[in-house]
């Protein structure tokens, strides 16, 4: 059990709280930059994959995981980050350009669709989120011009004065910038006085209204911020993939990222982190264990579905909180050996809290 | 008369809505949670009744109930297995729990061998036939959804308005506790409300099935069912009906008189509107949360 002696306030909101974080932090950080050497070229692009997956994470768990509001269209968001990063360094537009202006594209699209959720929430404002989401995959296979339609539109590298980032490895460097860096606004973003606002909403709006949070202002903020992530996950997508199509960005992708963020762990960064990972690795370990099962099951086309479902159900069932929850129990385990009693992290028994007057 | 064309296919598409729709108000009026399994659900109904029908060769007559009662026995134990223990956590866990539950039953028709990748015709007995009206052309699937769904819209009527079961699942959608004191067995009633919904889809799919076909991802359509349940407000039962028809000729309507790719959002931006407009829709009750 570790006990941390705080004597200075500075130490309240550090981001590495004792000397544990900073070692195992710097061991994360150093395996990472050496990954394009130690892995091989397909297990890189995963890892790309999942940093990608990450920061479009971040954003999703920004709304669902710290405010409370859940969309169930956040495709859409990624949809626009895509189609502007590609449609603008198509055209020439530098990189970094690009990437801005996708994200802010995403959030211009957020703000949109956060007006009318102002007046909504629960189960109407996933309603509204998923109508939002059917409307921009149409729209985006209708404005054929711009986006190539249903054809489809391949994505040229992304290039700057003269320098093409066209090899796995550094566009891999790429993502990992950006997803440290998205990391690294979501931590500080969560510890100002913005973050705790959220954070309140989540629990109690008209509580979080009664201590003078400007509800509509943060609930748009938070719309706005969860979208320019997902519009800049959205823009590194587009040139991992290289061919961009409107199915890609459909409910079904919605709802994988929603999976994302419940597995990894409503409300916590690593979950963010911990949902991605999961989401690019299970189809693999699918693959992998088809060969241990009958045919007649292994070869099944509905297989990665069953198991994404029995997994979501066991996860929803068995750990509320996630992977990132599983993780804790462990090390609280480990930390207080032998003395972890199995009651500690047991749900709070609640009465359902009923939206109605009566 | 090309418009009342129109309005008859969108009124028997928006009665498919309304059917889905109705599973949704049920389940939300019961236990505050919204199934996103409804969609699936009616996918696997169609399937049963495909299984009674050529499989077990039951006759027609037969196997449209055998089919609706075997998914009402599904849905109540269900609701027993995977939602009860659940009960009482944040709606979004459940909301999660029925996408997990959608997943599981497409994807585990999907592995049925040879027949869940397929798309099958159900052999019903008025498959084809049409009927000629003056200049009107009604397809007799048509007729037969808009029947069916009256009928059963009324039996639900009376069901909640005379029978003591349909009181006492009203009583227990208004306020549970208070109907659990007055000795109504509020949890086996969830399930029953359960087992109602997965039968109210199966007749959905057992309805739309000669329309379309009958396959693995039909259960799509439940997302369409969502505008209506929503355009009705969320919490009422006729609403649900109503809904369902708006949305259904609203989306006839706009396919023919509006450029192409407006059919499929149209009832998007119908809810759209809704939202912003009457956020608590048609025949939603306008409650404001206690602290």
């Amino acid at each position: 059990m570790r006990f941390i002696f705080k004597t200075q306030y500075e130490q309240d909101i550090a981001l590495a709280k004792h000397g544990g974080h900073v070692f195992w932090y710097s061991l994360l950080a150093l395996f990472l930059v050496a990954a394009p050497w130690v892995l091989a070229e397909y297990w890189l692009a995963q890892l790309t994959f999942v940093l990608i997956y990450a920061v479009v994470g971040l954003g999703l768990m920004l709304l669902a995981g710290f405010t409370g509001l859940f969309s169930m269209g956040h495709a859409a968001f990624l949809g626009v980050g895509a189609y502007t990063e590609a449609v603008m360094v198509n055209a020439g537009v530098p990189f970094p350009l690009a990437l801005l202006s996708a994200g802010l594209f995403s959030a211009i699209a957020g703000v949109i669709v956060g007006l009318p959720a102002l007046r909504v929430k629960g189960i109407y404002l996933g309603m509204a989120t998923l109508s939002f989401g059917f409307i921009v995959e149409e729209g985006i296979a209708r404005w054929e011009h711009m986006t190539g339609g249903n054809a489809g539109l391949s994505v040229n590298p992304p290039a700057m004065m003269g320098w093409t980032l066209d090899s796995t490895e550094s566009f891999y460097f790429l993502c990992l910038v950006v997803a440290v860096g998205s990391t690294l606004a979501i931590l500080n973003l969560l510890r100002s006085s913005t973050g705790r606002a959220f954070v309140a909403i989540r629990d109690s709006e008209i509580s979080a209204q009664s201590m003078g949070i400007h509800l509509a202002r943060y609930k748009t903020l938070s719309f706005a911020l969860s979208a320019a992530l997902a519009g800049i996950g959205g823009a590194l997508y587009a040139h991992k993939i290289q061919f961009l199509s409107p199915d890609q960005f459909n409910i079904i992708q919605s709802i994988d990222l929603l999976l994302m963020v419940v597995i990894g762990g409503l409300g916590s960064v690593h979950g963010a982190f911990l949902g991605a990972i999961f989401l690019i690795v299970m189809p693999q370990l699918i693959a992998m264990g088809k060969d241990f099962l009958p045919a007649a099951i292994g070869g099944a086309t509905g297989l990665q579905g069953t198991v994404y479902g029995i997994v979501l159900i066991a996860f929803v069932l068995f750990e509320p909180m996630g992977l990132y929850g599983r993780w804790l129990k462990v090390r609280t385990w480990f930390q207080l050996f032998p003395f972890y009693r199995r009651g500690m992290f047991k749900r709070q028994k609640s009465f359902q809290k009923s939206d109605r007057l009566k | 008369m090309q418009l009342l064309q129109l309005l008859i296919s969108g009124v028997a598409q928006g009665c498919i809505y309304g059917l889905i729709a109705l599973g949704f108000v049920l389940i939300y009026k019961a236990t505050e949670t919204v199934s996103f399994a409804q969609g699936d659900l009616m996918m696997v109904g169609a399937f049963a009744g495909l299984a009674t029908m050529t499989w077990l060769g039951f006759p027609f007559w037969v196997a449209v109930p055998a089919a609706i009662v075997a998914m009402g026995v599904f849905g109540v134990l269900l609701e027993r297995l995977v939602i009860r223990p659940i009960l009482g956590q944040p709606a979004f866990s459940i909301v999660m729990l029925t996408i997990g539950v959608g997943y599981v039953l497409r994807g585990l028709i999907t592995m049925i061998p040879d027949v869940g990748t397929d798309t099958h015709t159900m052999p019903v007995p008025y498959a084809g036939q049409v009927l000629q009206m003056g200049p009107l052309v009604v397809a007799a699937e048509q007729l037969v959804v808009i029947a069916f769904t009256t009928v059963l819209c009324l039996a639900l009527f009376a069901m909640f308005k005379y029978s003591k079961l349909g009181i006492a699942m009203q009583a227990s959608s208004q306020n549970q506790l208070a109907a659990y004191y007055m000795g109504i067995p509020v949890q086996s009633l969830n399930g029953l409300v359960w087992g109602l919904a997965a039968g109210v889809a199966a007749v959905a799919g057992l309805l739309l099935a000669p329309i379309t076909f009958v396959h693995a991802n039909m259960g799509f359509i439940g997302l369409k069912a969502f505008p209506a349940a929503v355009v009705g407000g969320f919490g009422s039962l006729p609403g649900a009906i109503v809904g369902g028809l708006v949305i259904g000729t609203v989306e006839s309507l706009s396919g023919f008189y509006l450029p192409e790719g407006f059919k499929d959002i149209a009832p998007y931006i119908v809810v759209l509107l809704m939202l912003v407009l009457k956020p608590n829709g048609l025949f939603g009750e306008k409650l404001r949360k206690k602290v």
